[in-house]
């Protein structure tokens, strides 16, 4: 029973299944979302605070800059490692993003797309890095930032190609019968100034927010299981293997999440400059 | 770990968007899109174009070879044709003037022949009337020669009797030639 004796005295400090303390399971809330904050900067008169998201986000762009610009710095016709994982990157948006969904005139906007897939990739795979382990996106203020920038850009694009027509042809949808209006019109407006952005946003938040959820409820739960009985151990066994096989799905979502957002961010650039609707 | 075991916290809305947050994130955002648009994309969307025109370039350039040998294959073609033709038509010409000389030279050989033939005719018809000349005055010599001795005197001289002589030979002949 030594194994027992060894769980026992590592278990004994905090909350566990029969433990001393007879703490029931400490299930994490959403409070595992707000994050302490580090220092607090006053800039122009206002408050920043400087958490780990912060700090994390600032990490994030260092790395997809610092990745691409050596990747490219010196491109070649027959690249090298690095560069060939670059281009692989960058085509990939080109190819699977940009010209599958706006065309042949989406060429000039990869280089916004490719710069909004890696920042929210690289910002979604922060929550299973080891030492940080916290995922940017499920911080609403992120996506929100990047949806309000993503839905500027399409605004400005929709009036810029279209005029007038872009709205107008957007409440009003050719070809349909006159009456339907009534019901279509609202709709419509509502979709274009409201839904999209708000789902575009949550849809990134929510994915990130459940999902680090999840994890963090099965990492508790191998901690509060392990206890010095048999029950004890092959529960936090297993809820730790739980939590293993939910990193790597969860990496799969970040990679999709990420994917959605931007091929969402060109399916609206691309209504707004052919005004296909 | 801290916040978990602090859940008696103030309850905070997870869907709050602090202005600091949004601010930042956009900043971060911003400056990812201008130095990615600026200093790393550019130069390799560059990379990318020289490539596919390297590529372009490679097919294009084996295309015009294989046009280049196909017009030269069909150049030696139509000289190697046109070459048969020269030679077949120099044959023929050939052919032909051989036998315009074949030709020619039979009917030179005939024209000789028929010359030959002629001039021998000639010759023979010449021979024969001097000879029948010469035996008709033979014979009016003799004649007048066998009268003057019958006669006694002296004809030979005489051109009536050579005349009388002639005539007579000459009816003769007529009478020869009237059988």
């Amino acid at each position: 029973m030594s194994v027992f004796t060894a769980v026992g005295s590592v278990a004994a400090e905090s909350c566990h299944l029969n433990g001393d303390n007879g703490c029931g399971f400490p299930a994490p809330s959403a409070d595992i979302f707000f994050l302490e904050p580090y220092a607090t900067l006053n800039i122009f008169g206002m408050d920043f605070t400087i958490s780990k998201a912060v700090i994390l986000v600032a990490l994030v762009a260092t790395v997809v800059i610092a990745f691409f610009m050596s990747a490219f710095r010196s491109p070649k016709l027959v690249p090298g490692k690095l560069q060939a994982l670059g281009e692989m990157a960058y085509t990939f948006v080109r190819d699977q993003i940009a010209r599958e969904v706006i065309g042949k005139d989406g060429d000039k906007f990869v280089p916004f797309l490719t710069s909004l897939f890696f920042f929210v990739w690289i910002s979604n795979l922060m929550g299973v890095v080891p030492g940080a382990q916290f995922p940017i996106m499920s911080s609403l203020a992120f996506p929100v930032a990047l949806t309000l920038i993503v839905y500027f850009t399409y605004m400005f694009l929709g009036f810029k190609h279209q005029g007038t027509k872009f709205i107008t042809d957007a409440a009003f949808p050719p070809g349909v019968p006159k009456a339907m209006y009534v019901l279509l019109t609202p709709l419509e407006l509502l979709q274009l100034f409201v839904t999209r952005p708000v789902t575009q946003s949550i849809r990134l938040f929510a994915n990130m927010f459940a999902g680090h959820l999840l994890i963090t409820t099965f990492t508790v739960g191998a901690w509060y299981l392990l206890s010095p009985s048999v029950i004890g151990i092959l529960g936090s066994a297993t809820s730790f293997g739980v939590t293993v096989v939910l990193t790597g799905f969860e990496m799969f979502i970040q990679g999709l999440q990420a994917f959605i957002f931007t091929l969402l961010a060109a399916v609206y650039i691309g209504g707004s400059i052919h005004g296909e609707h | 770990m801290i916040h978990i075991l602090a859940s008696e916290a103030e309850q905070q809305n997870i869907l709050r968007v602090p202005l600091d947050e949004l601010i930042i994130g956009t900043i971060a955002f911003a400056i990812v899109f201008f130095m990615l648009a600026k200093f790393a994309f550019p130069a390799i969307n560059k990379t990318l174009e020289e490539r596919a025109d390297a590529i372009e370039g490679g097919l294009k350039r084996a295309e015009d070879s294989q046009a280049e040998a196909t017009a030269l294959l069909d150049q030696y073609r139509a000289q190697l044709a046109e070459a048969r033709t020269e030679a077949a038509n120099i044959r023929a010409q050939a052919q032909a003037e051989k036998t315009a000389m074949i030709d020619a030279a039979k009917s030179e050989a005939t024209a000789a022949a028929a010359a030959v033939t002629e001039r021998a005719q000639a010759q023979m018809e010449a021979e024969r009337a001097q000879a029948l000349t010469s035996l008709r005055r033979d014979v009016s010599d003799l004649a007048l020669t066998l009268a003057g001795k019958v006669v006694g005197e002296t004809l030979s001289d005489d051109a009536r009797a050579r005349a009388t002589v002639d005539r007579f030979i000459t009816d003769l002949e007529a009478q020869a030639a009237n059988k």
